[in-house]
C-alpha cells in the first residue's frame, strides 16, 4: 500500500516487512538534519543533497549555521545543519517547512522549532539519550521540551543513537552523523555505493581506517532504520540523460573563475565568502592560478587591481564588511579603467551583522558605494548554475569595459547545493594572453573612441606604451587634468562605455503571463522562491507575474514598458524596508526595498516593495500570501 | 633585485637599445625648488641607465603625496594609486609578472601611517622590488600635518604647539620584521651615498627597504639643516657587504664599519640616536621571496578545459 502521509500510529519497532509497504511517496520532501556545532551534521546533509541529487532527484541544501565555530553544547543557538529539500524535477529554492527531521538532541530540535521550520505532522528522528542522562538538569530540560513539542503535531521517533555509535567509536561526537545518514539512506533507498563514494570523497584527506569506520556507522544506521522504523519515503527520481554536476554557489564561481581563465584570486578571510578561497586553494596551482591571502581587505582588492594592471583580470572576493573597505580601490580601478572582479556573497548588514545569514543590503553600496561618480557594472547570478556562468560574463566586461564589474552573490546561493547541467567548456571564455606588441606610434593610454567611450590598454612590457596610470582627474595622455574641460570629457566617456554595454543587453523575460495584475520584481538568489510562489499563486487563479534581474547596472532595457503592461509593480527582496504601516512611516519618508529605490528612481513607475530581513531565504509559501495580498480584487485573472 | 632576466616577453631586439638617463626622463617635475625628491628622481634615472633597464618592463608604483608624483617623471610603466596602498598594487604587479622591475616610491605618511599594515606585510613577503619611503618628516601636499617621523615637539598645523609624541623609527621597526631582507637608510643631501644605496637595493635578491632622509624645503627645511652643516653628526655604516663610498671619506670622518648580516648589531644600531646612520643595516638574500614560492606554469587555454573537466567529474551526478 501506497499511503500519503507517515502513519502516525507506529512508535514501537516493527517488522521491517511492513515499512516496505508504508511508502509513502511524494512529488518533494524536505529533510534536515541538525546538531550541535562540530557535530558533522552538515557533513550528512551534505552527503544525503549529493547523493540524491546523483540518482536523479532535483536537490536544494542550505546550511543552518550557527554564529559561533562551536558553541557549548545542547543550546538553541547552537544549532548546526542542513535543509535539504529533494524533488522529482528540479527544486529551486529551500521550501517553506521541513517533513523530516534528524536531531541529535532537544535543544536543537526546539530551536528549528521556534523558528517556524517544522511542517505540522513532520517526523522527528531524536537521539534518546538526553532523556535518561544522568544529570538531572538534561533530564529536566528534556521533558520541558516535550512538553512544550507536544501541542504540536509533530511524531517524534526517539532513536538510540548514541549507544549503536559506541559500538564503533569512542567519541560519541563522531559519529552520529554517518548513522544518521545510513537512517535517511535507508527511508529513502538511497544507492549505498553512491554514498560510500561521498564518504571516500568526504575524508579524502584521511586514513582508509576513518574511512572504514564511517562505513561501518553508516551501516549501522541503515540496519537501525531498516529494523526499526515502519514507513519510507519516495520522491520519484528522473535521471536524465543530460551529464549533471553537483555543487555550491562559491564552488561554482571559484570553478567560473577558473573556466573564465582568471588566474589571481586575492582575497581575505571573510564569512560566507571565504569558502571560494578554500575550493580554488585546493585546485587553482594545477591551472596556474594563485590564490593570495592578503593581509586585509583593502591589500586584497590592490592586488588584484595591480594583477590586472599588468595581465590578465584578477579577481577578489568578499563580503559586506569587505566590500566597505576596498571601495576606494574601486574607485581607482574605474578612474584608472583597470578591469577588476569583485564577488560580494552578501550576508546580514550593517557591520559585522549576520555573518553567516543571507541579505541581500548591498545593492546600492555595490552601485553608488564609490564616492565620487564611479560608473562600473554589477549583476547578479540567480541560481548556482548561474553563479558559475557570471565569473565568465565577469571577466569578459570587466576586459572590454576596462572597468569593475561586481558580481552579488549571497549566503543563500554560497551554501546551496544544486544540480545543474554541465557546462560544455569553451576556451573562447578564457582571457587570451596578454598582447605584449609594441604600442602603434602615437598611440595614447586613454585613447577615447567618442562613440563608444572604450580605449585600448596598455600592459607593462608594451615597448612605446609606457604611461603612468593615475586615480587623479587626467587626459588620454593619463596626464594630471589641469584645464577645465578635461574632467568633463574623462567622466563622460567612462560613462559612456557603460550606457553602450547597455544597448547590448536583452531585455528581462517574464516569467507567467506577459501582461495583468501584479508582477514581482526580484534579483539574486531569490529566484527560485518567487518563481514557485507564482506558479502556486497562478493555479490558485491570481494574476501574477515575476521578473528576475541579472544586470542591476546598467539595468537591463525595456523594463519600464514590460512595467506598463501589469496594474501593480513591487519587488520582493532580502534587505530591510519600513512596513508602510509602522509608526511615523508615510509615502514620503518610507525606507523602500534596494531594488524599489533603484527601479523607481529609473522609471518613475511607483514601485512597491515587500522586504524581509529574517536571516533566512524567501519561503515560497509567503510570497505566496504577499501576492495574495497584493491582487486586486482577490486577484482573479 | 635581480639584474634584467630575459623572459618569454622580451624580444631580441631589446639586445640592441641602448640606454641614456634621458630615455628615462618624462614629465618635467612639479616639485618644489630645493625639494629632495628631484635629487632622488636623478639617481634613479642614473641607476636605471647604468643598469640598462628596458623601459617597458619597469614599473614605478607610488601612493599619495609629494613623493608619490615620482613615476609621472619617469619614462617607464607607472601606478600612482591610493594613499597608502603602492604595496598592495606592486604586489599584485610582482605575483602576476615577476619577470617585471618593480619599484615602489612612498612618502613617510604613505609608509608608515596609513599604508602601514602594508609596510609590514611587504616586508614580510620579501618580494624582489625596491621600496623607497622618501622621508621628509612631515605631510607635504596637504600642507604642514605631523607624520609618524616628526619629531616631537616639532610645530606643525595639526599639533601647533609641537608634535606630542616621539617619532617612529622606521628602519628599526622595519629590522623587527619576521623575514625583512634589506633594510638602509641614506639621504638625499648626499647624492653618492644615495646613488650607492639605490643601486645595493637594486641589486639585492629580495624586498630592500630604503629610507631616504630628504628635505622639504617648504616645511621642514631647518630638520636637516645640522647635518648637512655638521657631517658629525652622520655616521656612515660602511662594510664590503654593504656600501662603501671613500669619495665621501674627506668629508665624513664619522665612519663605523657594520658587517650587515649581523642582525643584532644592525638592530641596535638603528636603535641609537645619538647620530643619523647611513648605509644597510641588514641585508640575508636568503630568506624566502613569497613570488617564487608561488610560481607556477602557465597552461593554454585548451590545456586548463581539459584540468577542468577532470575537475567537473568530481562535481558529476
Amino acid at each position: 500500500m501506497v499511503t500519503e502521509s507517515p502513519p502516525l500510529t507506529k512508535e514501537s519497532p516493527s517488522e521491517p516487512s511492513e515499512a516496505s509497504r508504508n511508502i509513502h511517496r511524494t512529488g518533494q520532501h524536505t529533510v534536515e538534519v541538525v546538531s550541535d556545532s562540530g557535530e558533522g551534521a552538515q557533513k550528512c546533509g551534505q552527503i544525503f543533497g549529493t547523493v540524491c541529487a546523483k540518482m536523479g532527484n532535483g536537490v536544494w541544501t542550505v546550511e543552518i549555521i550557527p554564529a559561533e565555530i562551536e558553541p557549548p553544547a545542547r543550546l538553541p543557538a547552537g544549532a548546526s545543519g542542513n535543509r535539504i529539500r529533494i524533488g522529482t524535477g528540479p527544486v529551486t529554492n529551500w521550501g517553506d517547512r521541513t517533513n523530516l527531521m534528524v536531531a541529535f538532541n532537544e535543544q536543537v530540535l526546539l530551536a528549528r522549532h521556534r523558528l517556524d521550520a517544522l511542517e505540522e505532522g513532520a517526523v522527528v528522528l531524536l537521539e534518546d539519550k538526553w532523556a535518561t542522562h544522568d544529570d538531572e538538569e538534561i533530564r529536566d530540560e528534556w521533558k520541558a521540551v516535550m512538553e512544550e513539542l507536544s501541542a504540536f503535531s509533530y511524531r517524534i521517533i526517539e532513536v538510540p543513537m548514541e549507544e549503536r555509535c559506541l559500538t564503533v567509536v569512542e567519541d560519541p561526537r563522531r559519529g552520529k552523523n554517518m548513522f544518521a545518514l545510513g537512517m535517511l539512506a535507508w527511508l529513502y533507498d538511497l544507492d549505498l555505493e553512491l554514498v560510500k563514494d561521498q564518504i571516500a570523497h568526504a575524508f579524502r584527506r584521511k586514513s582508509e581506517e576513518v574511512y572504514g569506520r564511517n562505513v561501518q556507522l553508516l551501516e549501522l544506521g541503515v540496519d537501525w532504520a531498516r529494523e526499526n522504523l515502519d514507513f519510507r519515503i519516495e520522491v520519484p527520481r528522473e535521471p536524465t540523460e543530460q551529464d549533471m554536476i553537483v555543487m555550491n554557489g562559491n564552488q561554482a564561481i571559484a570553478l567560473g573563475a577558473i573556466a573564465a581563465g582568471m588566474e589571481l584570486a586575492a582575497m581575505y578571510p571573510i564569512t560566507p565568502a571565504t569558502s571560494v578561497s578554500h575550493h580554488l586553494g585546493e585546485v587553482f596551482e594545477r591551472f596556474g592560478g594563485v590564490v593570495h591571502q592578503a593581509e586585509d581587505e583593502i591589500a586584497a582588492a590592490g592586488v588584484a587591481i595591480g594583477a590586472s594592471y599588468a595581465g590578465k583580470v584578477a579577481f577578489t572576493i568578499t563580503s559586506g564588511p569587505g566590500m566597505a573597505l576596498k571601495t576606494e580601490f574601486l574607485g581607482l580601478a574605474v578612474m584608472t579603467e583597470t578591469p577588476l572582479v569583485v564577488v560580494n556573497v552578501q550576508r546580514g548588514g550593517p557591520s559585522t551583522g549576520l555573518p553567516t545569514k543571507v541579505e541581500q543590503s548591498d545593492l546600492l553600496a555595490a552601485i553608488f558605494g564609490q564616492p565620487g561618480d564611479a560608473p562600473h557594472v554589477v549583476l547578479a547570478p540567480a541560481t548556482i548554475e548561474g553563479c558559475f556562468h557570471s565569473m565568465i560574463t565577469a571577466r569578459r566586461i570587466a576586459e572590454t569595459l576596462r572597468t569593475v564589474v561586481i558580481v552579488l552573490t549571497d549566503a543563500n546561493l554560497a551554501t546551496g547545493v544544486q544540480p545543474f547541467a554541465r557546462p560544455e567548456l569553451d576556451p573562447a571564455w578564457q582571457a587570451p594572453p596578454p598582447d605584449l606588441s609594441p604600442a602603434p606610434e602615437g598611440t595614447r593610454p586613454y585613447e577615447w573612441d567618442p562613440r563608444t567611450g572604450l580605449s585600448r590598454r596598455f600592459i607593462p612590457g608594451q615597448p612605446g606604451g609606457m604611461f603612468t596610470m593615475t586615480g587623479l582627474a587626467h587626459d588620454e595622455l593619463s596626464q594630471v587634468a589641469y584645464s577645465s574641460d578635461t574632467n568633463q570629457r574623462a567622466a563622460s566617456m567612462r560613462s559612456r562605455k557603460v550606457a553602450v554595454f547597455q544597448g547590448t543587453l536583452k531585455p528581462p523575460k517574464v516569467y507567467g503571463d506577459a501582461s495583468g495584475g501584479l508582477l514581482v520584481v526580484g534579483w539574486g538568489s531569490t529566484r527560485g522562491a518567487i518563481e514557485e510562489a507564482v506558479d502556486r499563486a497562478r493555479a490558485e487563479g491570481l494574476s501574477v507575474s515575476s521578473l528576475h534581474l541579472t544586470f542591476l547596472s546598467p539595468l537591463e532595457p525595456g523594463i519600464r514598458e514590460i512595467f506598463s503592461r501589469f496594474k501593480k509593480v513591487m519587488t520582493v527582496e532580502i534587505n530591510y524596508s519600513d512596513d508602510p504601516d509602522a509608526p511615523y512611516i508615510t509615502e514620503e519618508n518610507r525606507r523602500r526595498g534596494q531594488l524599489a529605490w533603484l527601479l523607481r528612481a529609473h522609471t518613475l513607475v511607483d514601485v512597491g516593495c515587500w522586504t524581509r530581513v529574517l536571516g533566512e531565504p524567501l519561503r515560497p509559501g509567503v510570497i505566496q500570501r504577499v501576492m495574495r495580498a497584493n491582487t486586486t480584487e482577490g486577484g482573479t485573472s | 633585485m635581480s639584474a634584467a632576466g630575459c623572459s618569454l616577453f622580451c624580444s631580441l631586439a631589446d639586445d640592441e637599445r641602448e640606454f641614456g638617463m634621458a630615455d628615462y626622463e618624462a614629465a618635467r617635475p612639479r616639485w618644489c625648488a630645493g625639494c629632495g625628491d628631484l635629487a632622488v628622481l636623478t639617481s634613479m634615472q642614473r641607476l636605471l641607465a647604468e643598469e640598462q633597464l628596458a623601459p617597458e618592463r619597469t614599473v614605478f608604483v607610488s601612493g599619495i603625496g609629494c613623493s608619490s608624483r615620482f613615476p609621472h617623471y619617469m619614462k617607464t610603466y607607472g601606478f600612482h594609486g591610493l594613499h597608502g596602498r603602492a604595496l598592495p598594487v606592486a604586489t599584485g604587479i610582482k605575483l602576476h609578472r615577476p619577470e617585471l622591475e618593480v619599484f615602489v616610491v612612498m612618502g613617510d605618511g604613505d609608509c608608515i601611517s596609513i599604508g602601514a599594515g602594508h609596510w609590514v606585510h611587504a616586508t614580510r613577503y620579501n618580494m624582489d622590488m625596491v621600496a623607497l619611503m622618501l622621508d621628509n618628516e612631515v605631510y607635504g601636499l596637504t600642507k604642514n600635518q605631523s607624520s609618524p617621523t616628526t619629531p616631537a615637539g616639532y610645530a606643525t598645523n595639526t599639533q601647533p604647539y609641537g608634535t606630542y609624541l616621539p617619532a617612529m623609527n622606521p628602519v628599526e621597526a622595519t629590522l623587527g620584521i619576521t623575514n625583512a631582507s634589506f633594510v638602509a637608510q641614506t639621504a638625499e643631501w648626499i647624492p653618492p651615498h644615495l646613488y650607492a644605496t639605490l643601486k645595493a637595493a637594486y641589486q639585492h635578491d629580495g624586498f630592500a627597504f630604503v629610507r631616504i632622509l630628504q628635505r622639504c624645503p617648504k616645511f621642514t627645511g631647518d630638520l636637516f639643516q645640522q647635518y648637512i652643516q655638521s657631517p658629525d653628526m652622520v655616521e656612515l655604516l660602511e662594510h664590503e657587504a654593504g656600501v662603501e663610498t671613500p669619495a665621501l671619506h674627506a668629508i665624513y670622518k664619522n665612519r663605523r664599519r657594520h658587517d650587515p648580516g649581523d642582525i643584532d648589531a644592525a638592530r641596535r644600531l638603528a636603535e641609537m640616536d645619538d647620530v643619523v646612520r647611513l648605509g644597510i643595516f641588514f641585508r640575508d638574500e636568503s630568506f624566502p621571496r613569497y613570488e617564487e614560492t608561488r610560481s607556477l606554469p602557465s597552461f593554454t587555454a585548451e590545456e586548463r578545459i581539459s584540468i577542468l573537466n577532470e575537475e567537473f567529474d568530481r562535481y558529476a551526478v
